[in-house]
């Protein structure tokens, strides 16, 4: 019982730490709260649902199911990185100077919109995931981890580590911490700030999509509300972890989803979704800067 | 160059959104939308060439020359709006015997949501702190007005302070936590806090009666006179709105309002000059709060019925948008803007399914376009 909670409550931190690395790393580099994020990986479910539908329909799940659900899962990816540079380009760039209050309110704007727009074109009711898993990926001998989970927490652990590497390694994740420590000295040095803020848009949106994709046939349903919900815990995760800071989303991430599960089993499943509103306020007042997080100013 | 341009933005755009929507609409709507999108862009275009061209330019030229050798005199323009208002005041004192029921009870929505807008304008637009738990506030009030007049009977007019005060002590609670820290946590901590209340309301049966709600609520009476008709309740809202948009105008001329200005333009300065900004923070936050406490008792004696789904977070984002659209920091404006997004929405039945998009889409414009809102003042954001 208690080990299952424990793979559950992995699974469901490894889903946040992804959501969360897209929040942390936009609030790195424009200081903003990227409220329309959790819409991202909403929208990434949903579309990880409607390709895998096309693919049914043209019998391509039958002669090549995984074939198909990496498919789904790169084109999910891709459109949600249009999404994710669409939003920098229309809500956010041209406000980039303004007042702090504007980018707020316009990413509240965008999250609103995204959640409409997707009811008005899906209709309101759950979106169910096709029956073309296997029974085998239900379960795995007495083990209480299932391969879908395995797979989940596998694949988050990669592209997290991949993430790590690209930031600290490469010339493109260079330029992105020096975009977040000063973007005009960053700017004078020839750094393309624009490119840069796209590429971690891109980046951000993508990781979303992923987990939204993950959740989708975790569940095998979604709905246009999740990304609200998830949105209020992956940034939950982000200020636990420290904001700004890579591995920091990672760990609040797995430690959110930890209590959460173990919290649902132990204490009160239908007050799930409080507990991460109540770890923000202790997190709050009494380390603000987070676990991992450089002391704010 | 800049007409080839401007199309091809228009082509790349329509065609851009059209891929987006794609998978969503399916590819007949897609193409439908890539074809409206053209045809307004270049509609619009070819209004602005229209604009362009030297006939009119000439003519909106001559015109604006006139009116701004007018020189109107700054005390002229601030009595033209006392006119405006005191004619608003006076139009909304006399028409009501005039309306039947159902323009009334859109009329007493608006002016109840335009107390709401009044009291979220003191966090959001006075002092700059994004407030996007409000309807948790309003909710608080009015299951704490349902709570005690159902069980307690307590009556109305000790249940307008009572909402108040719990609800501004709530407030008080939240700002001590989240108000010492970066603006930018507010949103998010006040945004979980309206999740935790509607998750209170809803599951916590034996108190809140859950998604039920509560029922039979009592009505106001004065001197053995019951508030009954819709007409009641409009004078009675309008009696709220008036009175507290008098204490607002007041505190905002005070030396507490201009503390509060100055807190939103710079903290950093506004604490050099002796200002302790983390309780003046707090004292509007919370007052903002009390008002919305207030409100929500209006709402549970006017229904004489609260349930959960009219305090979630959506609530918080119509008042948000009453708010931005009118303009942050002007008191007119957030009237001006609840009663624009009541009456609109009524008037165009419709659209009922597009509203929220439509209000999303108005957050948006609004901070791109217009970001002060239609009345606000410029300094405001």
């Amino acid at each position: 019982m208690l080990l299952q909670q424990l793979v559950n409550g992995l699974t469901l931190g490894a889903v946040y730490a992804l959501i969360a690395l897209g929040y942390t790393m936009v609030y790195g580099i424009l200081e903003m709260i990227n409220f329309a994020h959790g819409e991202i990986y909403m929208i990434g479910s949903y579309l990880c649902i409607i390709f895998i539908g096309l693919f049914t329909a043209f019998g391509l799940t039958e002669s090549h199911l995984f074939f198909s659900l990496i498919l789904s899962a790169m084109l999910s990816g891709i459109t949600c990185a249009l999404y994710g540079i669409t939003m920098e380009r229309i809500a956010y760039r041209p406000i980039r100077q303004a007042h702090r209050l504007s980018p707020l309110i316009s990413a509240l704007g965008v999250s609103i919109f995204l959640q409409n727009y997707v009811m008005l074109t899906q209709g309101s009711s759950d979106k169910v995931f096709p029956h073309i898993l296997p029974i085998e990926a239900m379960q795995m001998g007495d083990f209480p981890i299932t391969p879908i989970q395995f797979s989940i927490i596998s694949a988050s652990v990669l592209f997290m580590a991949g993430l790590h590497l690209f930031v600290q390694k490469t010339r493109l994740g260079m330029a992105m911490r020096a975009v977040a420590q000063d973007k005009i000295m960053a700017s004078l040095c020839g750094i393309p700030i624009n490119a840069v803020i796209a590429v971690t848009f891109i980046i951000g949106s993508t990781l979303a999509a992923v987990a939204g994709v993950m959740v989708a046939i975790y569940y095998g349903v979604t709905h246009f509300t999740i990304g609200y919900v998830a949105g209020i815990k992956a940034f939950t995760a982000a200020v636990l972890g420290g904001i700004g800071s890579i591995p920091g989303a990672m760990l609040g991430g797995i430690l959110l989803g930890l209590t959460e599960s173990l919290g649902a089993a132990y204490i009160s499943s239908e007050f799930k979704d409080g507990f991460a509103f109540i770890i923000l306020i202790f997190i709050l007042i009494l380390r603000p800067s987070g676990l991992l997080g450089r002391r704010a100013a | 160059m800049i007409i080839a341009s401007y199309t091809k933005t228009v082509l790349i755009g329509s065609f851009w959104c059209g891929l987006l929507v794609l998978p969503f609409m399916g590819f007949t709507k897609a193409v439908f939308l890539i074809a409206i999108l053209i045809g307004g862009g270049l509609f619009f275009h070819t209004i602005l060439r229209l604009c362009r061209s030297a006939t009119v330019m000439n003519a909106v030229w001559a015109v604006s020359r006139c009116v701004g050798s007018l020189k109107i005199a700054p005390r002229w323009i601030s009595f033209g709006a006392y006119l405006g208002a005191y004619l608003g005041v006076v139009l909304l004192l006399v028409m009501p015997p005039f309306l039947n029921n159902y323009y009334l009870d859109i009329l007493t929505l608006a002016l109840l949501y335009a107390l709401l807008a009044v009291g979220l304008n003191v966090a959001v637009g006075l002092t700059g702190l994004l407030d996007l738990g409000y309807a948790g506030f309003y909710g608080i009030g009015a299951y704490t007005y349902a709570l005690l007049s159902t069980r307690m009977g307590i009556p109305f007019w000790l249940g307008v302070p009572l909402g108040g005060m719990v609800a501004a002590f709530f407030g008080l609670i939240l700002g001590v936590v989240t108000l010492r820290l970066r603006g930018d946590y507010l949103a998010i901590v006040t945004l979980g806090f309206v999740q935790i209340v509607y998750l209170i309301l809803n599951n916590w049966d034996t108190v809140t009666n859950g998604p039920n709600g509560i029922l039979q609520i009592g009505q106001p009476v004065v001197w053995g006179f019951s508030f009954r008709q819709p007409i009641h309740f409009y004078y009675l809202a309008l009696f709220f709105l008036v009175s507290t948009v008098l204490i607002i105008y007041r505190i905002t001329q005070s030396q507490i309002g201009r503390a509060l200005c100055a807190i939103r333009e710079d903290g950093v300065a506004a604490e050099a000059m002796g200002i302790d900004t983390t309780r003046m923070k707090i004292l509007a936050f919370s007052l903002g709060a009390g008002i919305a406490g207030v409100a929500g008792v209006f709402f549970a004696a006017k229904y004489t019925f609260v349930s959960p789904e009219s305090f979630n977070f959506f609530e918080s984002v119509r008042i948000l948008t009453m708010v931005v659209l009118g303009g942050m920091g002007s008191l007119f404006g957030a009237i001006l803007g609840a009663f624009l997004l009541t009456i609109l929405p009524e008037m165009l039945r419709g659209l009922d399914l597009y509203r929220m998009l439509i209000f999303g889409a108005v957050l948006v414009l609004m901070m791109i376009v217009r970001p002060q809102g239609l009345l606000g003042n410029k300094n405001a954001v």
